[in-house]
C-alpha cells in the first residue's frame, strides 16, 4: 500500500500523462477527453453564442427603456397596449432559435446515448475508403474510430455501493471463469485518519483502468441506494439504480488519469465516493489485468501509476492543457 | 390590466366590526386576516429556511468539514461523521421549507388571499372556513416538518437527509429506517391537503365571484396567475400524495412499489414525484409573474402590453408544465427517444416565457417609469429571470444535461429562477402592497437599499455556481476537491451580503411599524388601476358590501 501511494504521488507530481482534475477558478468545462465530451463542448459553446447575446439584448432593452422612458425624460406616458407585428415576431423568432438549438441537440443526444454498432462503423469506414472518399472518411473518423471498432468493446460494470464502487470486467476471467472484480475505495473520507496522498477527495486505492483507443461500454448498477457514475472529462453521467442495469459508452484516445464523483445523493459519505479512471496503453492494461487476476492489487495499481504515453489516434484541441 | 371605468359604490361601512383577538386571528375567516397570517408564517418559515442555507454556505466557504461539527454531537472524527449527515439533512429541509412553507404560503396564501378577492371585486373567498383550515393545516405541516428534523432518521443521525426529492431507496427503510421520514411524509401530506383545499377555494372564488362585468378576459393578471397556479396544484398534488402514500406503505406495511427486490421500481417514484415536481416550479413562479405585470404597468403608467397574450402565456406554461417532467431524470437510464421528446417539449416552454419577458419590456416602452422600490424589484426580476431562463434552455438539452445534471450548474439555474425569481417577485409584491395591506408607509430609502444589497449579494452568491457546475462540482456535497475552492468562497461571500440585505429588510419593517406613517388609498397614482387601489388603506374589514361594477368599456 505504501509503495502504491508513493508511486501515486510521484506519478501525480511528475505528471507524465494527462490528468483531468477540477481547476481552481476555472470558468468552463474540464478539458474534453472523449469525442462525446468534445461534442458537448462544441454544443455548449454554440449555446453560449445564443444565450449570452439574448441576455445582453434583454439587458440593453431594459437599460434603454429605463433611460429613455422614465418619468423625467418622458413625462407623458403613451397608452398603446398592442402591436400584433411585434408580438408575432417575438413568438416566431424564439421558436426559430429553438429549432436551431434542436438541430444540434438531437444529433448530439443520439450520438452519446446510443453505443455505436462497431460492425457498422467498420463497414462504413471500409466503404468510404473503397469509394475513395477520403474527405468523408476523414470526417467520419472524427466521430468514430474504425481502428478501435475492429477491436470490439471493452466491457466494464460499475456498481455503486454505500460508499465505494465495485468494478467488474466480465470479459476478463480467471481460470475458473470468474470475472475480474474489485472494490475501489476513496483515499479520503474527510476524517483525521485520511491518507494525505493523491488528489484530495478524488483519488482511490484501486482505480478503474481501461485501455486507450478502445471503445468502452460501461454498465451501472447499485447495491443499496441510487448512485450516479460520472466522469466530467468524458462527458458521461449515468445513474446507478437498484434493480436496473444502465449502459453507456466512451472512447478515450489520450492516456491519462481522469476523475469523477458520485452524482446522486446516496447518504452520509456521498461526497466521498470518487471515481478514478486510468486510461493506459493496451499492453499496460493487459499487464494490469494479469496482476489483478493474480490477486496482487497493489502491484497492479503500481503498474498503472506511470502511464506510458502513446501517440493518440486523434488529438483533441481541447485536451492540450 | 386596464380598468378604465370602474363604478364603485361601496359606502364606507362605519360599523366595521372586528371580532376579538382570538376569534379574529385563530378562527379567522376573513381573507385579509388569513393573508396576513400566511405572510407572517412565511416570514418565520423563511427565516428558518434561510438560516439553513446559511449553514450550507458557511460550511462550504472552505474545503474540508469544519463549521458543522460545532452543531452536532461528538468530538473529532465522530463529530465529522455526524456533520456529514447533518449537512444532508440541512440541504433537504432548506429545500422543503423554502418551497412548501415560504414561497408557496407567501405568494399564494399571502398575496393570493389578500388580493385575489380585492382585485376581482369579491367580498371574501368562496369558502372562508376552508380558508382557515388551509392555513392552520399549513402551520401543522410546518410543525411536523420541524419535528421530523429532530427525531431519528436512521443510524446516522436525526432528520431525513436524502434531499427534497425524497428518492427511494434512500428514503425507504434501506436508507432511512427511522421515524423522521414517516413524520416528513405526514408533513407533506398535510401541506398537500392544505394546498389542495386552498386551490379549490381560489378556483371557485375566481370562477364564481368576480364583480359584475369582470369577464375572465378583463380579470387582473395576478388573478390569472393564481387561477393557473391553483389548477396546477389541484392536478399535481394528488400525484405527490399518491407517491408519498406508496412510500409510506413501502416503509411500514411491506408493500414493494419502489423496491426492485419485490418487483417494484425506484424510478417509478421519480416519475410520480416529478409529475408533481415540475408543475410545482411553475406553481412557485406564476403568481410572481402576475405581480410583476401589475407593478410594471403601475410604475410605467401604461396598460399591460399584450394582456391576452400574457394571460394565455401563463395558461400555456401551465399546460406544457405537465408534459415535461422527465427532463429532471435524463440520467436515470431512459430510452433515448423518450429523452428526445422531453428535450423538445421542454424547450417549447421558452416561447411563452419569452413572450412574458418581452411584453413586460413593451409595457415599459413609451411609459413614464418611476423607479419606486417595487419597480426596482420588478426590473431586477425581469433580468434575473432571463438569466435563469436561458440556463434552463441549456439544461433542457439532454446531451448537455448528461454533463450538468446534479451539478452546481443546476443549483445556479433554479436559484436564479426561484431565489432571484420567485423571491424577487415576493419582495416586489411586498413593497407594492405593503401600504395597502397595513395602512402604513415604509421608508423608500431602506427599501431601495434592501433591493440593491439583495441584487448584488444574490448574484455574487449564485453566478459563480455556474462555473462550479461546468467544472463538474456535484450537488449535495459537504466537502469538495480543492479545485472548486475559489468559487465556493466567493459564493459564500455573496451569502454574507444577502444577510446584510435581509437584516435591512427587517429594519425597514420595524421602522415602518414604529413610525406608523399613515398610508393613503392609492400611493402610486394614475398607473395603479386595479380595484384594490379604490379601497382605503388598509381596506375595511368587509369590503364591497355593494359589488363594484366593471363597465363593458374594457378597452384593450
Amino acid at each position: 500500500m505504501r509503495h502504491l501511494l508513493a508511486a501515486l504521488s510521484a506519478a501525480l507530481f511528475a505528471a507524465p500523462a494527462f490528468a483531468a482534475i477540477p481547476r481552481d477558478g476555472a470558468l468552463g468545462m474540464q478539458p474534453a477527453a472523449t469525442r462525446i465530451a468534445e461534442r458537448i463542448h462544441h454544443f455548449h459553446t454554440f449555446l453560449l453564442w445564443i444565450i449570452i447575446p439574448i441576455t445582453i439584448f434583454v439587458l440593453l432593452l431594459l437599460l434603454y427603456v429605463m433611460l429613455r422612458h422614465n418619468s423625467r425624460s418622458n413625462p407623458t406616458p403613451r397608452k398603446f397596449s398592442h402591436n400584433t407585428l411585434i408580438e408575432v415576431i417575438w413568438t416566431v423568432v424564439p421558436a426559430l432559435i429553438l429549432v436551431a438549438i434542436a438541430s444540434q441537440s438531437f444529433p448530439n443526444l443520439y450520438y452519446q446515448d446510443v453505443p455505436p454498432n462497431l460492425q457498422q462503423v467498420q463497414d462504413k469506414a471500409n466503404q468510404l475508403l473503397a469509394d475513395g472518399k477520403s474527405a468523408e472518411y476523414e470526417r467520419f473518423t472524427k466521430e468514430y474510430n474504425p481502428e478501435a471498432a475492429a477491436k470490439g468493446f471493452v466491457n466494464v460494470k460499475a456498481q455503486g455501493n454505500q460508499w465505494n464502487w465495485t468494478y467488474t470486467y466480465p470479459d476478463i476471467t480467471d481460470d475458473a471463469g470468474y470475472p475480474l472484480e474489485f472494490v475501489s475505495n476513496p483515499l479520503q473520507v474527510g476524517l483525521s485518519t485520511d491518507s494525505t496522498e493523491g488528489v484530495r477527495n478524488l483519488s482511490v486505492d484501486y482505480p478503474m483502468v481501461v485501455p486507450a483507443g478502445r471503445y468502452v461500454r460501461y454498465y451501472t448498477a447499485a447495491a443499496d441506494v441510487i448512485h450516479s457514475f460520472a466522469v466530467p472529462a468524458f462527458g458521461i453521467k449515468t445513474d446507478a439504480v437498484p434493480g436496473r442495469l444502465n449502459e453507456g459508452w466512451f472512447l478515450v484516445d489520450e492516456p491519462g488519469t481522469y476523475y469523477g464523483q458520485c452524482s446522486e445523493l446516496c447518504g452520509v459519505n456521498h461526497a466521498y465516493m470518487p471515481i478514478e479512471v486510468r486510461v493506459v496503453p493496451q499492453e499496460q492494461f493487459d499487464r494490469w489485468a494479469e496482476l489483478m487476476l493474480a490477486g496482487d492489487y497493489d502491484a497492479a495499481a503500481a503498474s498503472v501509476q506511470n502511464i506510458a504515453s502513446i501517440e493518440p489516434a486523434t488529438k483533441f484541441a481541447a485536451v492540450t492543457e | 390590466m386596464p380598468m378604465d371605468e370602474v363604478a364603485l359604490d361601496h359606502a364606507h361601512d362605519d360599523h366595521d366590526h372586528k371580532p376579538g383577538f382570538f376569534t379574529r386571528w385563530l378562527f379567522s375567516t376573513n381573507h385579509k386576516d388569513i393573508g396576513t397570517l400566511y405572510l407572517i408564517f412565511a416570514m418565520i418559515a423563511g427565516i428558518v429556511g434561510y438560516t439553513l442555507s446559511g449553514l450550507i454556505r458557511w460550511e462550504l466557504a472552505e474545503p474540508g468539514i469544519g463549521v458543522l461539527t460545532r452543531f452536532v454531537a461528538g468530538e473529532g472524527d465522530v463529530a465529522i461523521q455526524n456533520a456529514k449527515h447533518f449537512y444532508n439533512m440541512v440541504i433537504t429541509y432548506h429545500g422543503l421549507i423554502m418551497i412548501f412553507f415560504m414561497v408557496m404560503p407567501a405568494l399564494i396564501g399571502g398575496f393570493g388571499n389578500w388580493f385575489v378577492p380585492l382585485m376581482i371585486g369579491a367580498p371574501d373567498m368562496a369558502f372562508p372556513r376552508m380558508n382557515n383550515i388551509s392555513f392552520w393545516l399549513t402551520v401543522a405541516a410546518f410543525i411536523l416538518a420541524s419535528i421530523s428534523m429532530m427525531i431519528p432518521g436512521g443510524s446516522a443521525g436525526n432528520g431525513f437527509a436524502g434531499g427534497w426529492v425524497l428518492y427511494p431507496p434512500l428514503s425507504s427503510t434501506t436508507g432511512h429506517p427511522g421515524p423522521a421520514m414517516d413524520v416528513l411524509i405526514l408533513s407533506l401530506h398535510t401541506a398537500g391537503i392544505a394546498s389542495i383545499l386552498g386551490a379549490i377555494n381560489f378556483i371557485v372564488t375566481i370562477l364564481n365571484m368576480r364583480a359584475p362585468g369582470m369577464t375572465l378576459h378583463k380579470m387582473p393578471l395576478f388573478a390569472w396567475g393564481v387561477l393557473v397556479t391553483a389548477v396546477l396544484l389541484l392536478l399535481s398534488l394528488p400525484v405527490l400524495a399518491a407517491a408519498l402514500t406508496m412510500l409510506l406503505t413501502d416503509r411500514n406495511f411491506g408493500s414493494q412499489f419502489f423496491n426492485p427486490a419485490g418487483g417494484g421500481d425506484p424510478i417509478m417514484f421519480q416519475h410520480l414525484f416529478w409529475f408533481f415536481g415540475h408543475p410545482e416550479v411553475y406553481i412557485m413562479i406564476l403568481p410572481a409573474f402576475g405581480i410583476i405585470s401589475h407593478i410594471v404597468s403601475t410604475f410605467s403608467k401604461k396598460p399591460i402590453f399584450g394582456y391576452l397574450g400574457m394571460a394565455y402565456a401563463m395558461v400555456s406554461i401551465g399546460v406544457i408544465g405537465f408534459v415535461v417532467w422527465a427532463h429532471h431524470m435524463y440520467t436515470v437510464g431512459m430510452d433515448v427517444d423518450l429523452k428526445a421528446y422531453f428535450v423538445a417539449a421542454t424547450m417549447v416552454i421558452a416561447v411563452p416565457t419569452g413572450i412574458k419577458i418581452f411584453s413586460w419590456i413593451a409595457t415599459m416602452w413609451g411609459g413614464s417609469i418611476e423607479f419606486k422600490v417595487p419597480m426596482l424589484w420588478a426590473i431586477g426580476f425581469i433580468f434575473l429571470f432571463t438569466v435563469g431562463g436561458v440556463t434552463g434552455v441549456v439544461l433542457a438539452n439532454a446531451g448537455i444535461d448528461h454533463s450538468l445534471h446534479d451539478t452546481y450548474y443546476v443549483v445556479a439555474h433554479f436559484h436564479y429562477v426561484l431565489s432571484l425569481g420567485a423571491v424577487f417577485g415576493l419582495f416586489a409584491g411586498w413593497y407594492y402592497w405593503f401600504e395597502k395591506m397595513f395602512g402604513i408607509k415604509y421608508n423608500g430609502m431602506i427599501g431601495g437599499l434592501h433591493f440593491w444589497l439583495m441584487f448584488i449579494g444574490s448574484n455574487v452568491l449564485f453566478f459563480p455556481q455556474h462555473f462550479l457546475g461546468l467544472q463538474g462540482m456535484p450537488r449535495r456535497y459537504i466537502d469538495y476537491a480543492d479545485g472548486f475552492a475559489t468559487w465556493h468562497q466567493i459564493s459564500s461571500i455573496g451569502y454574507a451580503i444577502t444577510m446584510v440585505a435581509t437584516l435591512i429588510f427587517f429594519i425597514g419593517l420595524a421602522e415602518a411599524l414604529i413610525r406608523r406613517r399613515k398610508g393613503v388609498a392609492n400611493p402610486w397614482g394614475e398607473g395603479a388601476t386595479t380595484l384594490e387601489w379604490t379601497l382605503p388603506s388598509p381596506p375595511p374589514f368587509h369590503q364591497y358590501n355593494e359589488l363594484p361594477h366593471v363597465t363593458a368599456k374594457g378597452g384593450h
